[in-house]
């Protein structure tokens, strides 16, 4: 990794990616290995939108290389309130900590936000953007689970407003995957997403059915539809809860599919699921602390 | 003196952009920034007849010659567009404009969520694709009425 900031897994490549994650599996193995790797490093977490695993999970990471974080807090009790810019606001933050972790509505925010700090930015999230590191712990679980060879990925869901899509659809463009989009037609990548698969000479099908894939999928990859997302209400309901896989479903898939999830579930994924060998979402959840060890030691 | 030349007078020293895709002239003079109130002596055609483009508008300003880097812009809304410069009277430079690899400051990004949309710091950039062109911040791709995006006063 030789990259300032993270802002987009369009910056990835397969090195780049091979070597987080063979990082991240030395110090699954061995944390104790690392417990001083950033010893005295203060990273600000920034998240001017709600987060659980994103942030817990990179403030453990820095815990336990040694260092420690530093939270801004919630929005509503920062300047941001007071209608400081986001400019401002890292510019100041930068003289505290040494490296930013910002997760914000906007798209584009954390490349801005770049282009204002000589600290490294890791973009934790911009609106409908990109979500690079959730994009490298949704690998380090694939390539456990799955290997990255001859590999069919199904990502249903909210595939226009799901970040964690994006990033991750530009990713598996480094290995040898076909992917497979199932959505409502108005829920489809947008169109620079698929300008992108495209430029990069990406495998892509697109579905409206699960059905129509799911024996094929080594991997599926559900997304919530993100209702915080749509302009519209009438139209969030319009998909809402159109597509939900339960345990009778996946009796029709490969005994060896594994089923993952960014979380939070909303009704996507049946409880009954969490019972079955394919449910690897928590152990995905749990997997975002080492990988996420592996990219600070080699940012900071 | 021809029929255009009658309906859009002669400048002695400055810049004719000629062959600008019919209709667009005034988005010409909105990219370049050009709204009269620095006294500059500015002629607009538009529509007229032209054997290449059939119609086509054209700018003349009088007392300014343009750059290159300021009028490649132009490119995005009128790719055939040609730029003469005029020293008393005769055309010492011609050249046509060429797509610039990167905009900034002349796009406002369509789209609401867009960081470059709020109270920030920073310009509008848009990179040049073959086909439209793509926000730097938030990627979305603008590929038809590139005009309507058009931000300069």
């Amino acid at each position: 990794m030789r990259h300032e900031h993270l802002i987009s897994a369009k910056q990835l490549s397969r090195e780049d990616i091979e070597t987080v994650l063979d990082r991240a599996a030395e110090i699954a193995a061995d944390p104790e290995a690392v417990a001083e790797a950033c010893d005295g490093s203060l990273l600000a977490l920034c998240f001017f939108e709600p987060s659980t695993r994103t942030k817990m999970s990179f403030e453990t990471a820095i815990t336990r290389l040694g260092g420690d974080a530093t939270d801004m807090g919630g929005v509503e009790s920062s300047s941001v309130k007071k209608g400081e810019s986001l400019a401002d606001t890292v510019r100041v933050i930068e003289g505290y900590a040494d490296a930013i972790v910002l997760r914000h509505p906007s798209e584009g925010a954390a490349k801005l936000a770049s282009q204002f700090v000589d600290v490294p930015v890791i973009n934790a999230g911009d609106g409908a953007g990109q979500h690079p590191t959730q994009t490298l712990l949704d690998l380090y679980t694939i390539r456990e689970n799955a290997g990255f060879d001859d590999l069919s990925v199904g990502i249903m869901g909210d595939l226009k407003y799901g970040r964690t899509v994006h990033s991750l659809a530009h990713a598996l463009t480094n290995v040898d995957a076909n992917q497979h989009f199932i959505s409502p037609e108005s829920l489809r990548l947008p169109r620079s997403v698929r300008y992108d698969l495209h430029e990069a000479g990406a495998n892509v099908h697109e579905y409206t059915e699960i059905d129509d894939v799911l024996g094929a999928l080594d991997v599926l990859y559900v997304t919530r539809i993100q209702r915080e997302r749509f302009p519209d209400e009438n139209e969030y309901r319009q998909v809402a809860g159109e597509y939900r896989i339960d345990a009778e479903l996946l009796e029709s898939a490969d005994d060896e599919l594994t089923v993952m999830h960014p979380l939070p579930r909303v009704d996507e994924i049946a409880a009954d699921v969490d019972e079955t060998n394919h449910a690897t979402y928590f152990e995905q959840a749990h997997n975002g602390v080492p990988v996420r060890m592996a990219l600070l030691e080699a940012m900071l | 003196m021809t029929d255009t030349e009658l309906r859009v007078s002669k400048i002695r020293n400055g810049t004719v952009i000629d062959h600008i895709t019919a209709g667009q002239a005034i988005n010409v003079l909105a990219i370049l920034g050009i709204d009269g109130s620095s006294g500059e002596e500015v002629s607009v055609g538009m529509n007229v007849p032209s054997d290449r483009l059939g119609r086509k508008d054209i700018v003349k300003v009088e007392g300014r010659e343009l750059s290159q880097n300021e009028v490649d812009v132009l490119s995005l809304i009128a790719p055939a567009a040609t730029i003469n410069i005029v020293r008393d009277f005769d055309v010492i430079e011609k050249h046509r404009v060429s797509r610039p690899d990167v905009v900034s400051g002349v796009l406002s990004c369509p789209n609401a969520n867009c960081i470059t949309t709020g109270d920030e710091p920073v310009e509008s950039q848009f990179e040049v694709l073959d086909d439209g062109v793509r926000c730097t911040y938030c990627e979305t791709i603008i590929r038809d009425s590139i005009a309507a995006h058009i931000s300069v006063a």
